[in-house]
C-alpha cells in the first residue's frame, strides 16, 4: 500500500519537475509568444484609449498617461450621432443577408455540381468559380471600375446602346445594396461550394446504395440523405458566421465603393467608420466604436460557441 | 485526409440524373463559371486596349484597338512598378518564411503533452481568437510603441501568425507524428530544437505547404497594412500602388515628373487607363497561374481547418 502511494507521489513530483526539454520547448515557443504579446495582448490594454481624450503625439507612455480621462464621453458622442445607428444597421443587415445567401447558394450549387455526370467538367467549373476568391479587393475594385465607371464603364455603354441614359453608379446609393450583395456572392461562392462539396463527397456511399435498393429517386436521395448529412456543417458554419456579425469585410465596403461619400448610408459599416475616423484622427470616437465592436464581437462568439456546444459538443472551440 | 477533388459520391455510383437535367445543370455552371472569369478577362482586354480607343469609346469586353502601350509604358517607367513588385515579392517571401516558422514552432510546442507550460501557452493562442483590442489600439501600439510606421516590417509582422493556423499545426502534429519517434530522438540525446528542425519539419510537409500557401496568398494580396502604415511611396507594394492609381490617375505621372520629365507632356501622353489595368493584371497573373495547381492543397487545408482536434 505504502509503496504505491510513494510511487504516486514520485510521479506527481516528476510531473511538476522542470526538465531540460521544457526549457528547450519554451525557447522554441518564445518568438511566437513575444509576437502574441506585441500584436495581440498589448492592443488589448490599448483599449483604454476609448475612455480617454486621446491625441497621438510624443512617446507611447506619455500619450497613455497624459491624455485626460473622459469616461464614457466618447461613447455618448458616438451614440448620439446618427451615424451610430446607420452603421449598426448596415453591419448587421448585410451580415444577415450574407449569412443566408452564404449558406443557401453554396449548398444548392454544391449538390448540383455533385450530380454532374462529367467529372472533368465539374473540376473545371470549380476551378473557374474559385478564381474570385483569390483576387484582392483592390483588384476587385479595378474590375468594378471597368464596369461601373460613368463615362467609360461597360454597363453604361450597354445602357446607351439599348437607348437608355448612363447612370453615375458611384453616386447612386439605391443600387449599391444589390452590387455589394452580388459581389460578396461572386467572391465567396466558389469557396463555399468547395467546403460543402468536400463534405458531400466524404459521405459513405452505402447510404445511397441502401436508398437505391429501396427505390429512392435522385431527388429523394438528395432530400433525405445529402441534406440531412450536410446539416451539421451548415449549422456549424452558420453559428461561426453569426459570431462574426459585428465584423464586416472592410475591402468590400471601402475599396469597391471607392469610399464615395454619396454611398455613406448604404455602405458604411463599423469597420469602415473606425478606419475613416482613425485616418481623420478623431481617435476617441474611432476607439469607442472599435471597443463596442470588440466587446460585442467577443460576446457573440462566446454565445455562438455555447450554442455549438449544445448542438454538437465535439465541434465547440472550448 | 483526402486531397482529391475528384469524387466518388454514392450518388455517382448508384444513381444518376437524367440527361436533360444534366445538360441543364451544366449550362448553369457554364454561365456561373464564365461570370467568375469574364470580369478578369475584361481587365486584361482593357490593359491591351489603346489609350485612344478608351478615350473615345470607353472600356469594352474585347479591345477595339489592340495595343501593348500600357505594358511598354510600365516597362519604360519601370522604377516605380519594379520597386512595388520588389516590395511585394520581398514581403511575400520573408512573411511566408517567418510566418511558417512562428506558426509551426508554436504548433509543435503545443502538441507536446508533457510540456509544463502547455496550458498557459494554449490560452495565449486561444484568447486572441475571441477577443482583440480593435483597430485603433493596434494601430496606436504598432506605430507609437513598436515604431512600425513607414517600415516594411509593418507589412510583414502583423500578419505573420494566426491562432487558427497554429491550431491547425498543433492538430496535425498531434495526429500524425508518432510519440515514439520523438521519444527515440530524445533518448538519442537530440535537443527539442534539433528534433523540431531536422525531424518534425521535414516529415510535416503537407501542413507546412498548406500554411505556407495560405500565408503566401494573403501577403501577396494584402493592401490594408499598406493603407494603414505606409505613406512613403517607395515602400508601396503592388496592391498599394494599384490602390493609389485607382484613386489618383495621375500618381504615375507625378512620379515620372519628379524624375525630370515634363509633367504636362507626360500626362498628355501616358496611357493612364490601360496602365491601371496593366498593374491589376501584373498582380493577378501569378495568382491566376498558381492557384489551379495548389487548389487541392487549399481544399485539404480547408478540411484540416474544419476538422477540429
Amino acid at each position: 500500500m505504502r509503496s504505491t502511494a510513494e510511487q504516486k507521489n514520485k510521479r506527481k513530483r516528476l510531473r511538476f519537475q522542470w526538465h531540460k526539454q521544457d526549457t528547450e520547448l519554451t525557447l522554441l515557443a518564445l518568438p511566437t509568444t513575444i509576437w502574441y504579446i506585441l500584436f495581440c495582448f498589448l492592443p488589448m490594454f490599448g483599449i483604454i484609449i476609448a475612455f480617454k481624450n486621446f491625441r497621438i503625439s510624443g512617446g507611447f507612455l506619455s500619450n497613455v498617461f497624459n491624455s485626460p480621462w473622459v469616461g464614457f464621453k466618447n461613447f455618448e458622442f458616438l451614440f448620439k450621432s446618427n451615424d451610430a445607428w446607420i452603421i449598426i444597421r448596415n453591419t448587421i443587415g448585410y451580415n444577415i443577408i450574407f449569412i443566408i445567401l452564404g449558406i443557401v447558394l453554396p449548398v444548392l450549387f454544391a449538390i448540383m455540381i455533385g450530380l454532374l455526370h462529367n467529372r472533368k467538367a465539374s473540376k473545371v467549373y470549380q476551378t473557374m468559380m474559385f478564381l474570385p476568391y483569390f483576387l484582392s479587393w483592390v483588384v476587385v475594385s479595378a474590375v468594378g471600375w471597368a464596369f461601373l465607371s460613368f463615362d467609360k464603364g461597360i454597363l453604361n455603354q450597354m445602357l446607351v446602346n439599348m437607348g437608355g441614359d448612363p447612370v453615375n453608379w458611384y453616386m447612386e446609393p439605391s443600387y449599391w445594396p444589390y452590387f455589394l450583395i452580388l459581389l460578396n456572392v461572386w467572391k465567396g461562392l466558389g469557396y463555399g461550394m468547395v467546403i460543402y462539396l468536400a463534405t458531400i463527397t466524404s459521405l459513405d456511399s452505402t447510404y445511397y446504395e441502401a436508398a437505391v435498393i429501396d427505390g429512392a429517386s435522385i431527388w429523394q436521395q438528395t432530400r433525405y440523405i445529402t441534406l440531412p448529412m450536410l446539416k451539421l456543417v451548415i449549422v456549424m458554419l452558420f453559428i461561426l458566421a453569426v459570431g462574426r456579425i459585428f465584423y464586416t469585410d472592410f475591402g468590400l465596403f471601402y475599396q469597391v465603393t471607392r469610399d464615395s461619400n454619396s454611398l455613406f448610408n448604404v455602405a458604411t459599416t463599423i469597420d469602415v467608420l473606425v478606419y475613416k475616423q482613425l485616418k481623420s484622427a478623431t481617435l476617441g470616437m474611432a476607439a469607442s466604436a472599435a471597443f463596442v465592436q470588440s466587446v460585442l464581437g467577443c460576446a457573440t462568439i462566446l454565445i455562438a460557441n455555447w450554442i455549438v456546444r449544445k448542438v454538437d459538443p465535439d465541434s465547440a472551440m472550448m | 485526409m483526402s486531397t482529391r477533388t475528384t469524387y466518388e459520391t454514392g450518388l455517382e455510383k448508384f444513381n444518376r440524373t437524367s440527361k436533360v437535367v444534366n445538360i441543364f445543370f451544366n449550362l448553369i455552371f457554364i454561365i456561373l463559371a464564365l461570370l467568375c472569369v469574364i470580369p478578369v478577362v475584361v481587365v486584361l482586354s482593357i490593359s491591351f486596349s489603346s489609350e485612344e480607343s478608351i478615350r473615345e469609346t470607353g472600356y469594352h469586353l474585347l479591345p477595339v484597338a489592340l495595343s501593348g502601350e500600357a505594358y511598354a509604358y510600365v516597362v519604360k517607367q519601370g522604377t516605380m512598378i519594379l520597386r512595388a513588385l520588389g516590395v511585394s515579392a520581398l514581403v511575400t517571401v520573408v512573411g511566408t518564411v517567418l510566418g511558417v516558422l512562428l506558426t509551426t514552432s508554436m504548433g509543435y510546442v503545443l502538441s507536446r503533452p508533457t510540456y509544463k507550460l502547455n496550458g498557459f501557452l494554449t490560452w495565449v493562442v486561444f484568447i486572441p481568437m475571441i477577443f482583440n483590442g480593435g483597430l485603433v489600439s493596434s494601430y496606436f501600439i504598432n506605430t507609437n510603441l513598436l515604431g512600425l510606421k513607414d517600415s516594411v516590417w509593418a507589412l510583414i509582422l502583423p500578419l505573420a501568425v494566426s491562432s487558427f493556423n497554429v491550431i491547425i499545426c498543433k492538430t496535425f502534429f498531434k495526429s500524425t507524428i508518432p510519440d515514439g519517434l520523438i521519444e527515440s530522438a530524445e533518448i538519442d540525446g537530440a535537443s527539442q530544437l534539433r528534433i523540431f528542425f531536422s525531424i518534425i519539419l521535414p516529415i510535416s510537409l503537407p501542413v507546412v505547404a498548406t500554411i505556407g500557401l495560405f500565408l503566401c496568398f494573403s501577403y501577396w494580396n494584402d493592401w490594408f497594412q499598406s493603407m494603414l502604415y505606409i505613406d512613403n511611396q517607395n515602400l508601396y507594394s503592388l496592391q498599394a500602388l494599384l490602390n493609389s492609381l485607382m484613386s489618383n490617375v495621375d500618381a504615375l505621372a507625378k512620379n515620372a515628373a519628379s524624375m525630370g520629365v515634363s509633367y504636362a507632356v507626360l500626362v498628355a501622353t501616358m496611357p493612364k487607363e490601360s496602365a491601371r489595368m496593366a498593374v491589376a493584371i501584373i498582380i493577378v497573373l501569378p495568382v491566376a497561374f498558381a492557384y489551379p495547381f495548389f487548389q487541392k492543397y487549399f481544399i485539404s487545408g480547408l478540411m484540416i481547418g474544419a476538422v477540429k482536434g
